[in-house]
């Protein structure tokens, strides 16, 4: 039996944490994340779930904590968001290169500075190249169902890697929808049982992990993660398969809308997607592809999909002072040569809202390269 | 590199079971001074065993035996933390 409940995606997030009852949740509250362990606290006190929640003194603690838990044989999730995913970053990598897998709830938050609270993707931009999967979900509904194929994700044997499941500050973490959760049985037969190749625990097989590496073996072992992100690619559109059999609502990789026969198609990350769909609504010939997964990137997928537009506008709601936006990079490298014009904004940076008009006027070809941009130069 | 794993055969995260490995000899790093042990002085409060930072102080059991000199790189921590004065640094 099937639920629909009103949740914000935080409270969507930790009801999917009550029903996979992970053995460990090591983690430090920060806005916009902190409805996430705010809500599972209280279910785990209210005895809903039975996890070992571990208060540590900040978000570095917390990544430490998780790899250690992770590492020894528990399933373990933790969250955060912006300034805590900055200071978690020098451990996000170590996670990445121990293959802990980890699953941990983003609240995508703009970086300081200026401090700011509310949304925009610098923060999961920060830690790309650390060699964690992140998935970006577009409403509170998909954040629930990505948080439950997440584990299924990370522990594959041929995975090993931390998700991230990564959901818009406030847009996402704090607006209520109707959400739909399946029942606490489906999800426990979906989620299975927490098993790694080297459980720490398991004394009658002692292991050296996370060992010193030289020039003769760094290279090799960073690379590990790149076979790993290869294989995690298929993996994404598999295990939403197997979900959405038992959800009916489509999970993958990429999420085209209108694209068949499209001239001009609209890429974008996250939330963003609801608004663009809107937009292209009304316009003929013009579609939308939201990129779930940013890592690993779905070069290949995206590429083919594209084959017949002309035109490929994409959103960046992340800058990189000095260059172009990074999801504007990724897509220009993957249709490398196809002929397609690319086309590049930034927009919503520190939680400046992304209008239908504005999306209306990047069609148009009306748009600056910074979106609703107070500046000279936003024109240019 | 000759000998070496490719990326492919390295366990996820270069995982280490020793008894696979070849056992790495670092006694070599000892500059001129080795422990050594006047077991008549030892107590068997093993904290030599708590503080080597090698794996250098051979038991058996709860019982000090010696040292393992083919991992002791020669840090003297050994013979500082000797509550007996048990322990001893000589030249080689």
């Amino acid at each position: 039996m099937t639920r629909r409940l009103l949740l914000t995606g935080g409270e969507a997030v930790a009801h999917a944490m009550r029903q996979i009852d992970p053995d460990v949740v090591p983690v430090y509250p920060i806005t916009p994340q902190t409805p996430i362990i705010q809500v599972f606290a209280k279910l785990v006190a209210n005895g809903n779930a039975h996890t070992e929640i571990v208060n540590v003194e900040s978000e570095h603690s917390a990544m430490s904590a998780a790899i250690g838990a992770a590492l020894a044989g528990a399933r373990t999730i933790t969250a955060t968001s912006s300034q805590g995913l900055a200071l978690m970053a020098e451990v996000v990598y170590i996670a990445a290169s121990m293959r802990a897998p980890i699953v941990m709830a983003v609240g995508n938050r703009a970086l300081s500075g200026p401090i700011n609270i509310h949304c925009d993707h610098s923060d999961s931009m920060l830690i790309r190249d650390s060699g964690v999967i992140q998935l970006f979900v577009e409403n509170a509904q998909e954040a629930y169902d990505a948080m439950l194929l997440a584990p299924r994700l990370a522990e594959r044997d041929d995975v090993l890697l931390p998700v991230l499941v990564c959901q818009d500050g406030f847009t996402i973490t704090h607006s209520a929808e109707p959400v739909e959760l399946l029942d606490d049985e489906t999800v426990i037969r979906f989620v299975g049982d927490y098993s790694i190749p080297f459980p720490l625990l398991d004394t009658a097989h002692p292991t050296t992990q996370g060992p010193f590496a030289m020039p003769d073996y760094y290279y090799e072992l960073r690379h590990q993660q790149d076979i790993a992100m290869e294989h995690a690619l298929p993996a994404i559109d598999e295990l939403g398969a197997e979900l959405a059999h038992v959800t009916n609502r489509p999970f993958g990789a990429l999420d085209p809308y209108r694209l068949g026969g499209a001239h001009t198609a609209v890429v974008c990350l996250g939330s963003t997607a609801g608004t663009v769909k809107d937009a292209v609504d009304e316009h003929d010939g013009v579609g939308l592809l939201r990129i779930c997964s940013f890592r690993p990137f779905p070069e290949h997928a995206l590429r083919e999909l594209l084959a017949g537009v002309d035109e490929v506008i994409v959103l960046d709601r992340a800058a990189s002072p000095g260059s172009r936006g990074p999801l504007f990079t990724e897509v220009a490298a993957a249709l490398y040569g196809s002929g397609a014009a690319i086309r590049g904004h930034v927009y919503g940076l520190g939680g400046r809202e992304l209008h239908l008009d504005g999306v209306h006027e990047v069609i148009d070809g009306t748009a600056g390269r910074y979106i609703g941009l107070r500046s000279a130069r936003c024109l240019a | 590199m000759p000998g070496l794993k490719q990326s492919e055969e390295l366990r996820p995260g270069g995982v280490v079971i020793r008894t696979e490995e070849d056992r790495l000899r670092t006694g070599g790093w000892r500059t001129g001074l080795k422990p050594e042990v006047e077991l008549a002085k030892c107590v068997d409060c093993l904290l030599c065993w708590l503080y080597c930072p090698d794996s250098a102080i051979v038991l058996e059991g709860t019982h000090f035996t010696g040292f393992d000199l083919d991992v002791c790189k020669g840090c003297e921590l050994c013979s500082v933390v000797c509550p007996t004065g048990a322990i001893e640094m000589v030249a080689e």
